[in-house]
């Protein structure tokens, strides 16, 4: 192709500059400035958004938000490694028919999903009349934690299966066989063969479970009942409840940079640097 | 044998785990009364007061036609934008993808606050126009992540070629390049329309007042009390899905039998 078609990014150039690089800065220039001022054109610079926020509440809303996406992401990890297993083991065209099956619920719209949790789960729901028919006590999970991570392992379990399973399809056939001809154990073959090859589409999968896990905000309002809050609720009602853009700020900026290390704690697990083809770093 | 029926019932638990909830939002749409936890006969009352609800109407209207001018947008201004980064230099080439990669791996609720106080920050007003550039900044970089892999598969003399041969730039570009990438614009295309028909939280602080897609307008009842109508239209998208699914599927056999 012609060098001057490379003139074909600049007014993509200009609309980035725009519309991702100044809004960013923005956060960050707003999560330096001193709320009392009220004026952000004469404002002056502070650190005390950022201090405001190691007061044992916020750290702890942190830790809670960390917490249940790590259980989230775990539990993703658990079921849908298995999962992408009996998958990749099936025959090819019966494969391709099950993963478009397995990605047609997200075409429905996620709040309708999650909500329809609710009338299954609520206190007058289906899960309680079927145990009531069957005599059985009624079950309280609505509005607890296991509610929340319930529906964040339904959301995002395509996530995590779809790279598993890619990793598991490359995966060559006569390596298995190899090590059972050299006496390698079913959980050997596991451990030393399977595993190492597969791991790329496991870190990719953990990353993109884990990213919207830790930050979702609709999901513990809808399931949680808002009274148990996560960061990502924390920074809504700071621009649209109190209206502290500051503050809010300051927790997006360290809501990014968990997520930032977190990408690159991860990296560091694949030494090969295969995971995430969708990853810059 | 018993690891084939093991694997076999896991594959069914696994589905009915993710169909549950829909297979609710179906039956419940068909419901008598209000309840949606429990079933008191049959009726087509939600649909026919769907009909008539001008709120959830709108809601539609909007999520759709959102969709579709996002998608339009940022996939013809992403395959352009792919083929301009492909020629970068390598330092350049380097800031603009990472640059495109912040809004995948940014949460939403962090881009939706950024963009709220971009917005505010010019003075613009919320409505449908904000709505609009929120989502064709979130849908472009996929389509760009899709379309550069095949651009870098591609054989670079394709295009030299044509030219040798008298195409000018432009048409090289529409005449081979494009016809050569066009199964990664379609994924790309697919990707932004999915994000965009899904998205929550970045219109939710984008809309504004007046202007709401279905998200939005589900998110607002699940604090107010739902609807069953919601679940009337629940069920009219997964059947036009299912049917486009089954169509896609049809012609995609057909044309391999033809090939």
């Amino acid at each position: 192709m012609h060098e001057s078609t490379k003139r074909l990014s600049y007014p993509y150039i200009v609309w980035i500059s725009i519309i991702i690089i100044i809004p960013m800065l923005l956060i960050f220039l707003y999560s330096l400035i001193d709320p009392s001022d009220g004026n952000p054109m004469a404002f002056r610079l502070t650190i005390d958004n950022y201090v405001k926020f190691f007061s044992p509440i916020y750290i702890s809303t942190l830790a809670r938000s960390l917490w249940i996406a790590v259980w989230s992401t775990l539990a993703c990890l658990l079921l849908g490694y298995p999962l992408a297993w009996v998958i990749a083991q099936c025959h090819p065209k019966k494969q391709s028919s099950l993963l478009l099956l397995f990605i047609m619920p997200m075409w429905i719209n996620m709040l309708l999903r999650t909500y329809a949790w609710i009338s299954i789960l609520g206190k007058n729901g289906i899960l309680n009349n079927i145990l009531e028919f069957f005599h059985l006590a009624p079950v309280d999970i609505m509005y607890t934690d296991f509610a929340i991570i319930l529906g964040m392992v339904y959301n995002f379990l395509p996530f995590m299966v779809l790279p598993i399973h890619t990793a598991i399809a490359k995966v060559d056939k006569n390596l298995i066989d190899a090590a059972r001809d050299l006496g390698a154990n079913n959980r050997q073959v596991f451990s030393k063969v399977v595993f190492p090859l597969t791991l790329p589409g496991i870190i990719t999968g953990v990353i993109m479970v884990f990213l919207p896990a830790v930050s979702t905000f609709v999901i513990p309002q809808l399931l949680g009942g808002g009274q148990f809050m996560m960061i990502g609720n924390l920074i809504e009602k700071q621009f649209l409840l109190t209206g502290n853009w500051y503050f809010g700020s300051a927790l997006s900026m360290i809501l990014m940079i968990f997520i930032l290390l977190s990408i690159w704690l991860m990296k560091r697990f694949d030494s090969d640097g295969q995971a995430g083809g969708a990853l810059p770093w | 044998m018993v690891n084939k029926w093991l694997s076999r019932c896991y594959l069914a638990i696994m589905f009915l785990f993710l169909y549950a909830p829909i297979a609710v939002l179906i039956v419940f749409s068909f419901n008598e009364s209000k309840s949606s936890g429990k079933w008191t006969g049959f009726s087509l009352h939600w649909y026919e007061e769907l009909l008539q609800d001008s709120q959830m109407q709108t809601a539609l209207f909007y999520t759709i036609i959102v969709a579709t001018l996002a998608t339009a947008i940022s996939t013809v201004v992403g395959t352009f934008t792919s083929i301009g980064i492909f020629k970068l230099t390598k330092k350049t080439k380097a800031f603009v993808l990472n640059v495109n990669y912040l809004p995948v791996i940014s949460p939403d609720i962090v881009l939706a606050v950024a963009l709220m106080m971009l917005f505010k920050t010019l003075k613009m007003k919320f409505g449908f126009t904000t709505m609009l550039l929120a989502h064709i900044m979130f849908c472009i970089p996929y389509v760009v992540l899709s379309v550069l892999p095949r651009l870098y598969a591609m054989n670079p003399n394709l295009a030299e070629a044509a030219m040798d041969l008298g195409a000018t730039p432009m048409q090289a570009i529409r005449k081979v390049v494009i016809p050569e990438i066009l199964p990664g614009i379609m994924a790309g295309a697919l990707m932004a329309f999915t994000m965009s028909i899904d998205d929550f939280v970045i219109s939710y602080f984008t809309a504004g007042n007046g202007v709401t897609n279905l998200s939005i307008e589900v998110y607002s009842m699940a604090k107010r009390g739902i609807r069953p109508t919601v679940n009337a239209l629940a069920t009219i998208m997964v059947s036009f899905i299912l049917v486009s699914v089954l169509i896609s599927n049809n012609l995609s056999i057909k044309k391999k039998r033809e090939v």
